[in-house]
């Protein structure tokens, strides 16, 4: 495999890594804001 | 000098497959994952209760991480029947792009943190049953039975059948019969389904060595048992009419794809048409889909705005 075409792999898995990361993050705060709130 | 490396005698390949984001995409199974979480859905909108929308959007995450979590460590465990067959081979471990290692340690993760969330958000008995539903599908079908028995998909396939009864349970904390039912109705949904594509497949099957039912028993007793479970089947869709849990909106639609089902299972049976399995797994799929969905529009129908009443 070229290096380059390795490193558009990876970097593109951080990426998506990242962005999951940042979905677990936003939804972890909004049903601790939910589950506060109460029924 | 003694070699005390961890590589010590090892062959280290000159370089790694790196698994893209796609490859970690495809590693969930989405088209069974998305199914999965229909069906879930379904079951989740028909529970009585009010749930939050977001713990909704919660619970139907965790679904869906919980089921591509399963077919990741199937992919890791399944690597060496995947790469030898046509339908599977392009798959990201049997295509190299991805090691085992990686496929096994990505679907561990997502199976924890699926059932930790639904158990912290959700509550316990759908979190429960979410682990339950893992660990039936990995330990029971993927390393026990899929290779020892033509039986693999029939009993496995109270894996698939689990999401229903989950998303009942995150909405409503309990399990009742309308849920049980659906889960009868995906149970035994799941034999001329997947035998339908067996039969298409049979010979693949045979040189990976799986023992599916047209390998050990033959083609002819796997077209009789497709129909014999589709006489089963499609009745059973009738049940949540029958038992008052929908209406006649739903009985009416669901007898009529019922019968292009039974016309399709017929044709199999006779076996004079080569592409009747084909037809028949592409039917199953889109049949299910309908009766899940039907019972969506009968109960919007029937409860008119006050519905979904489970979310909100």
């Amino acid at each position: 495999m070229p290096v380059s075409d390795m490193h558009r792999r990876r970097r593109g898995r951080n990426l998506a890594l990242a962005g999951v990361l940042l979905a677990f993050v936003v939804l972890f705060f909004v049903v601790t804001l939910v589950k506060l709130k109460g029924p | 000098m003694v070699d005390l490396s961890l590589t010590a005698g090892r062959e280290i390949p000159a370089e790694l497959p790196v698994a893209g984001a796609r490859d970690f995409w495809l590693l969930l199974k989405p088209r069974v994952m998305s199914l999965v979480v229909f069906t879930g859905l379904v079951g989740l909108l028909l529970a009585p209760g009010t749930m939050h929308p977001v713990l909704a959007l919660t619970a139907l995450l965790c679904i869906a991480l919980g089921a591509g979590a399963a077919g990741a460590i199937n992919m890791w465990y399944d690597a060496d029947i995947d790469a030898r067959m046509r339908r599977t081979r392009a798959r990201p471990i049997p295509a190299g792009r991805m090691t085992r290692g990686d496929a096994l340690a990505f679907g561990s993760v997502l199976a924890v943190a699926a059932v930790l969330m639904m158990g912290l958000f959700v509550n316990l008995l759908a979190a429960g049953l979410l682990a339950a539903t893992i660990g039936f599908y990995v330990f029971i079908y993927t390393m026990w039975l899929k290779r020892r028995t033509p039986q693999n998909i029939v009993i496995g396939g109270a894996a698939g059948a689990l999401p229903p009864l989950i998303g009942w349970a995150a909405a409503s904390g309990e399990i009742g019969v309308l849920p049980v039912i659906l889960f009868a109705i995906i149970f035994f949904w799941t034999p001329p389904h997947f035998w339908a594509l067996a039969l298409d497949r049979a010979k693949e099957y045979a040189a990976a060595g799986v023992p599916m039912l047209p390998v050990v028993a033959g083609l002819a007793a796997t077209r009789r048992q497709i129909a014999l479970y589709s006489l089963i089947y499609v009745p059973l869709t009738l049940a949540p009419w029958a038992g008052g849990y929908s209406g006649p909106l739903y009985g009416g639609l669901v007898a009529l794809l019922g019968l292009g089902f039974l016309l399709l299972a017929g044709m199999v049976w006779r076996g004079t048409s080569a592409v009747a399995p084909r037809r028949l797994f592409g039917y199953s799929i889109l049949h299910l889909f309908l009766v899940f969905a039907a019972l969506l529009a009968d109960r919007a129908a029937t409860a008119g705005a006050a519905w979904p009443a489970g979310v909100g």
